[in-house]
Parts: structure tokens; C-alpha cells; sequence
């Protein structure tokens, strides 16, 4: 039997309990707000700014894009050689990433006994939490120097350095969202095909990876993403030449180390140019998210 | 009623929380205008080449007066840009106003500063003419054996565009941004080159005079040697001025000024690896 006090205390509480739940909801909302707003804000921002110097100022967005002389102190911008230098550097680090961190999600989910998947998979996510710029001090502390003193090159800042240090910096996102993708695929899937007679490793590849399509996608598409982003790493080892790479020794400036590099000194229209190469950047990525939704989206279905 | 304990315990921790930031605010206030009375923070920010001498200037005079100076190495345009904003009382700069700029703030010499061509420590050549440096930077000269050198490839490596050391560089030596050759390393900032140039033995790059150490060979001009002395008797070409600029000053930022360009401390700026302005 409750006494009437304890029934007063008890109302009193909800009460409480109804005011604190709305402003617990309240509080959300304005978290939610904040990202979304600061999305707005940076987009904002660095279109207004990028699209300032073809809209006042009669700069000419194909040369911008097309053009392959970026000297701001004598009014030229063009950013080719780095939107080149982007996409060579982003292919040739899927080209190294993708056969290892996919062979690695494999063997971390299908074959690897769990003793050693316990020591492999807290080292590749470790691997995702080094901060970026200790990748290029690595590079440029190891690669670098080995490929000066080893493959005889003039200069280690190259091309191929960058493809290396991105390679490595992509492996984590991966091997992680290709080893859940394919963690779930169901298992009835794996029995059939060994019930059939197929060899566990023919059940990975003809069975198994297919089911997986989708998310071994989306990890290739996050991995990309990441990978053309990346400028703290990148502007350690690519040498920052202003020339279009004819080959993996070049060295090169990717769209992000332009922008890195030189708005500590820019002003006016050049800042307003590494806006604008930002503007570009910020297309890559999105057209990067828009593949990725497609994908994910066909993969619910 | 457990839970109602929980919210009045939270409460209370928020209230006490709350009492005591108050008070905290409180004494930090009464100590900030104990302290300053006369003033509080010099704000500063631009060159990374005049920053470590700013740097060492400001934490002799802070030892003495009583003046908060902060200090941001950002690069002269953006800290020419900021004084003009007045986001930062005094701008550092190590190049010259451009015109738009001259309008807007004073510049006061602190100091100068030499450029130092340098080389890999293994390097032989030791001399290099200013043509022959031209010649190297603008792709003309592509061999090491044409000055002297071994046989082997020249790596040039230079600044981005728009930093002041390059401006500097660029305008003594007398090429163009558009004459650089197109495959050189751009390292930003003086570090950066110094540890391409050392861990490079084709390399040649330009830093400041502070930034000279065993780990880089550096190059005598015309058979001049990059020394401080040779800088002030204007025997060395690649000088350069070390700027503050700013608009009306504080009396703190004012009397602050006034200590660099004493002899004191002209001093600590010899002894940062700077050229005073005075001659001793």
C-alpha cells in the first residue's frame, strides 16, 4: 500500500522526468543541428569563395580545369597536372590497396583460426587510428630514402611514394567493411556450396565474395574516398612538382597539397583559386557518396 | 525515489559546478587586471621566417614586463593580411609591402636576414656565381658537373608560391615563378627544404640564415660567403628585410618594438641567427 507522501513524491518525479525528457530531446536536436549546419556553413563558404574569381573577375572555368600552368604570382591557374596527379595517385593505391585488403578481409573472416584473427584484426583498426601526418613523416622518413638509395631514382618524392603511403593509409577502411560485408553472408550460403563438393576455396570466390558485392563495393568506394582526401601524408612524399606525371617516378601535387601548401601565403584571387580547387576536391567526394548510396541502396534490395 | 535522488545529486554537482566556475571567473579577472593595468596581450602573427626570432624577442622582454605576446606563424601574407584586418596587432613579414598593402599598414624593420643556398653535406661544390644559380633554378643548368660537381642529376627544391623567402629569393636572383623548373620539389617551409636538401644528394634549395647547420652544405655567392658580417658590409647578395607591420600601435606593442630595436635587443636577434640592424 503506498502512503500518500510517497504518491506525492512519486508525481512530483514524473514531472521532473517530463521536463528532463524534453529537453533531453531538444538537446539532440540541436546536436544534429550543429552537423548539418556546419556542413551548410563549409559548403557555403567555399563555394562563395571558389566561385568568386569566374563569376566577378572573368576567370574562365575550363582553363581552370583544363589548363596545365599554375603560377599564381603571374595571374595563372590552372589546376590539370593536379586533378591528373589526383586520379593517378587515388587508381594506383586501389591498384596495391584493394587485392590486399580484400585478400586480408577473406582470410580475417573465411580462413584465419581465431587466435591469429584476434592478433591480425585489432592491428589492421589500430592502423586506422594513426594520424595521417605520421604516415608521411613514415614515408618520408623510410619510403622516400629507400627509393632513392634502392631504385636508383634522383628524387624519392615521387609518385609512386604517394601511391605506397596511400595504399597502406586505405588497407583499414578496407579490410574492415569488407570483413563485415562478408561476415554477413549467410552461412547456409558456404554449406550448400560445400555440400555440392566445391572446395572452401572456390566456395570464397565463387560464393561467398559475390554475396558480398555490394558492401566489398562500398568499402572500395570508402577506401577511394579516403585516399583522395588525404593531404597531410601526401604532401610529405609527393614532392609537390607542378608537372603532369608521365611516369611513377615524377613527382607530383594533388589537389589537396595545392590547397595545403599555399594558403598560408595566399591572398585574394590565389586564395580565392585554392578555394576553387577545393570546389573540385569537394565534387570528387560527392560524386565518391553519390556511387556509394547507389551502391549501398542496390545492395538492400 | 532512487532516481530522484540521482537528479538532485546531479543538481547539486551542476549548481557547485556552476559556483565555482563563477568564482574562478571572478579571481581570473581580478588577477588579469592586476596583471595588465597597463595592457595584456600583443598579438602576432605571419612569417615563419621571422617567427623563431619573434619567438625568442618576446620571451626576453616577457621575463621583464608585464605583457602577454602571442605569436602565430602563418605566413607573411596571411599576417600582413591580419594586421590589416586587425585580427593581429602586428603583422610579421619577411618581404617587402606590396602596393595594395603600403596603404594600409607602417612597416618597421626589426632585423635582416640572409638567404643561404644550400646542398646535401656530401656535396663538393662549394661556389657557385649568381648566373650559375639563375641557370640552376631555371632548368638551363640540369648537371652537377657543369658547375663543378660530380656527374649526376640536380634536384632544385624550392617554396610555394607566394611565400616570402621565394618572393625574396625569386627577385635577388632575378627569375620568375613561370622560369622555376616545372619538376622541382616544392617544400613549404624552411625546415621542410633543409630535410629534402640533407636527405638528398642531388638536391639544391634556398633557406634563411637560422636555419643553417651541420646536416646542409651551404654556398658561397660570387665567392662570398653567407655570413652576417658580409650581409650588413652588403658584400652578400641574398638579404632580405624582417618586417613587423602594423597599424596604430598600443603603447605595450609600441614600447615592445622599441626593445627589438635596442641594443638589447638587436642582440638576441644576432644571437637567433638574424642580422641586426645596427651595427656593433
Amino acid at each position: 500500500m503506498p502512503n500518500p507522501s510517497e504518491v506525492k513524491q512519486t508525481n512530483k518525479s514524473n514531472r521532473l522526468k517530463y521536463i528532463m525528457e524534453f529537453i533531453s530531446e531538444k538537446l539532440f536536436l540541436i546536436c544534429a543541428l550543429i552537423s548539418v549546419l556546419s556542413l551548410f556553413l563549409i559548403i557555403g563558404f567555399v563555394f562563395f569563395k571558389g566561385s568568386n574569381p569566374f563569376i566577378a573577375d572573368g576567370y574562365s572555368f575550363i582553363d581552370f580545369i583544363f589548363g596545365s600552368d599554375w603560377i599564381p604570382s603571374e595571374d595563372k591557374y590552372g589546376i590539370f597536372p593536379m586533378i591528373v596527379a589526383s586520379i593517378y595517385a587515388t587508381i594506383g593505391a586501389l591498384v596495391i590497396g584493394v587485392p590486399i585488403g580484400l585478400l586480408t578481409a577473406i582470410f580475417l573472416s573465411e580462413i584465419a583460426p581465431k587466435p591469429i584473427a584476434k592478433i591480425i584484426s585489432p592491428a589492421v583498426q589500430l592502423l586506422a587510428g594513426i594520424p595521417s601526418v605520421l604516415y608521411g613523416v613514415f614515408g618520408l622518413a623510410i619510403i622516400v630514402p629507400f627509393l632513392q638509395n634502392n631504385l636508383g631514382l634522383v628524387k624519392g618524392q615521387s609518385l609512386i611514394a604517394v601511391i605506397l603511403v596511400l595504399a597502406i593509409m586505405m588497407l583499414p577502411t578496407i579490410v574492415t567493411v569488407a570483413e563485415t560485408a562478408i561476415r554477413a553472408v549467410p552461412k547456409t550460403y558456404r554449406e550448400g556450396s560445400l555440400a555440392l563438393g566445391a572446395s572452401p576455396i572456390g566456395t570464397i570466390f565463387k560464393v561467398v565474395v559475390p554475396a558480398a558485392k555490394s558492401g566489398i563495393m562500398a568499402a572500395i568506394v570508402l577506401g577511394l574516398g579516403r585516399a583522395i582526401g588525404e593531404t597531410m601524408a601526401v604532401i610529405l612524399v609527393a614532392g609537390n612538382s607542378l608537372i603532369i606525371p608521365t611516369s611513377l617516378t615524377d613527382s607530383v601535387r594533388p589537389l589537396t597539397t595545392n590547397i595545403a601548401l599555399e594558403m598560408g601565403y595566399a591572398y585574394g584571387t590565389h586564395q580565392e583559386m585554392l578555394f576553387a580547387t577545393g570546389i573540385v576536391l569537394f565534387s570528387f567526394i560527392l560524386i565518391l557518396n553519390f556511387v556509394l548510396a547507389k551502391i549501398s541502396s542496390k545492395g538492400g534490395k | 525515489m532512487l532516481k530522484l535522488r540521482k537528479w538532485k545529486s546531479i543538481l547539486l554537482l551542476l549548481s557547485l559546478t556552476l559556483i565555482l566556475t563563477a568564482c574562478n571567473g571572478g579571481e581570473e579577472e581580478g588577477e588579469g587586471q592586476a596583471s595588465t593595468g597597463n595592457g595584456s596581450t600583443i598579438s602576432i602573427s605571419g612569417s615563419t621566417s621571422v617567427g623563431p626570432l619573434a619567438e625568442k624577442l618576446a620571451a626576453k622582454y616577457m621575463e621583464n614586463a608585464d605583457v602577454n605576446i602571442e605569436i602565430n606563424q602563418i605566413g607573411s601574407s596571411a599576417g600582413i593580411t591580419n594586421a590589416i584586418s586587425g585580427v593581429s596587432e602586428i603583422g610579421m613579414s619577411s618581404r617587402n609591402l606590396e602596393s595594395g598593402e603600403e596603404e594600409e599598414v607602417t612597416p618597421t624593420i626589426i632585423a635582416f636576414d640572409g638567404i643561404v643556398v644550400v646542398t646535401h653535406a656530401n656535396n663538393k661544390v662549394k661556389d657557385l656565381t649568381m648566373d650559375e644559380v639563375k641557370k640552376i633554378f631555371t632548368g638551363e643548368i640540369t648537371n652537377w658537373k657543369d658547375v663543378g660537381g660530380k656527374d649526376m642529376e640536380i634536384v632544385v627544391v624550392s617554396r610555394e608560391d607566394g611565400s616570402g623567402s621565394r618572393d625574396a629569393f625569386q627577385e635577388i636572383v632575378d627569375y620568375s615563378s613561370g622560369e622555376l623548373v616545372r619538376s622541382s620539389i616544392i617544400a613549404s617551409g624552411n625546415g621542410n627544404i633543409k630535410t629534402t636538401v640533407a636527405t638528398n644528394e642531388h638536391a639544391i634549395g634556398f633557406i634563411s640564415f637560422e636555419y643553417i647547420d651541420d646536416t646542409i652544405s651551404t654556398i658561397n655567392i660570387n665567392g662570398v660567403e653567407p655570413t652576417a658580417k658580409n650581409v650588413i658590409e652588403e658584400k652578400y647578395p641574398l638579404s632580405r628585410p624582417f618586417l613587423f607591420v602594423h597599424k596604430d600601435l598600443s603603447e605595450e606593442s609600441q614600447a615592445f618594438i622599441d626593445f627589438i630595436l635596442s641594443e638589447a635587443g638587436q642582440e638576441i636577434a644576432a644571437e637567433a641567427g638574424a642580422i641586426p640592424i645596427i651595427e656593433e
